[in-house]
């Protein structure tokens, strides 16, 4: 069957040691999820300051990318090596986006313009 | 089919990917959401296009449209709805069926409170007279935050219905892999989210 697999009992410390990395994970997490909390209050708040949109626009979408690639990487995993294909995947992502860039720059610039 | 019965210490540390199905399901979720960046690029590009144009008289422009407050609440539910659905994953790869399924009802439960705002939003545009067909404008805007509204429906169902479905049955490597693409997919959702209140909330205040 597709989801058969060997099932291997761990040692007593493995286990309390997967545990505790799992925690540790978690708690990485936590900060991660602070930093884009953070993040989206200070985008918030640049708009409400009232700076110049000349300043703004460009750092909301800094702010933005970031948020963007801290998703991809912590809570959707891109930075678990060990994950399956995870190489392609990371090559798909990152070709994919280079390759809508233009398409996009193409639909905001020239055709509708 | 006889069913492995797994105890926490013979429970892999990849529950998600330790069969050649979980594999495939996580490329698969990747795959998917490669197809779906595309899609939404061009109702970005789209969008980004048409607002504040017409046709139809410009009595609505994205300045006297949008309302920061609303758009706040709604990105903090939509983000913290992310970490919720973090919590569950951490569960599961700690054997815990009863954490995956109490973190993935929190999780429904705040994206419940995202679409509900969003139902409100739309249907308080339409009312003052908004409508889809209303301008280019209106067309292009509801048309990108509509796609990302059904992307929330999708996920919420095919959440709810993993909960319903193996609340009773408990973890094991084939449903495992199930919870993960869809934490995967519902992150995701959220990614999309963080350009939205961006490009259009934001810089549609800013004019």
């Amino acid at each position: 069957m597709g989801h058969h697999t060997e099932v291997q009992a761990k040692s007593k410390a493995q286990y309390e040691y997967d545990r505790h990395h799992n925690a540790v994970h978690m708690r990485k997490q936590v900060i991660n999820f602070a930093i884009m909390i953070f993040l989206t209050f200070l985008a918030f708040a640049v708009v409400v300051a009232g700076f110049s949109p000349m300043f703004i626009k460009p750092f909301i979408l800094l702010l933005a990318g970031i948020q963007v690639v801290l998703q991809l990487y912590s809570f959707m995993h891109m930075d678990d090596k060990n994950g399956h294909h995870i190489g392609v995947i990371s090559t798909y992502v990152w070709s994919g986006a280079m390759i809508i860039f233009p398409v996009f720059l193409a639909f905001v610039t020239v055709v509708w313009w | 089919m006889e069913e492995t019965k797994f105890t926490p210490q013979s429970w892999p540390n990849h529950p998600e990917q330790a069969t050649a199905e979980g594999k495939n399901k996580f490329v698969g979720i990747w795959i998917f959401i490669c197809s779906d960046i595309v899609l939404f690029a061009s109702v970005f590009a789209t969008y980004l296009s048409l607002r504040n144009k017409g046709p139809a008289g410009m009595e609505f422009t994205t300045q006297s449209l949008f309302e920061l407050p609303l758009a706040f609440v709604m990105t903090m539910l939509l983000l913290t709805s992310s970490l919720t659905s973090v919590y569950a994953m951490y569960h599961m790869k700690n054997y815990n069926i009863k954490g995956v399924i109490t973190w993935m009802s929190i999780t429904v439960l705040l994206g419940l409170g995202f679409l509900g705002l969003e139902i409100y939003e739309f249907y308080h545009y339409v009312h003052i007279g908004f409508g889809y067909t209303q301008s280019a404008f209106s067309s292009a805007f509801f048309t990108l935050v509509g796609t990302h509204g059904l992307h929330v429906i999708i996920g919420l169902v095919w959440i709810t219905a993993l909960i319903v479905r193996n609340a009773k049955r408990g973890l094991n490597l084939y449903n495992a892999p199930k919870f993960y693409a869809a934490s995967i997919y519902w992150h995701f959702i959220d990614v999309v989210w963080v350009f939205i209140f961006t490009v259009v909330y934001l810089m549609g205040v800013l004019g």
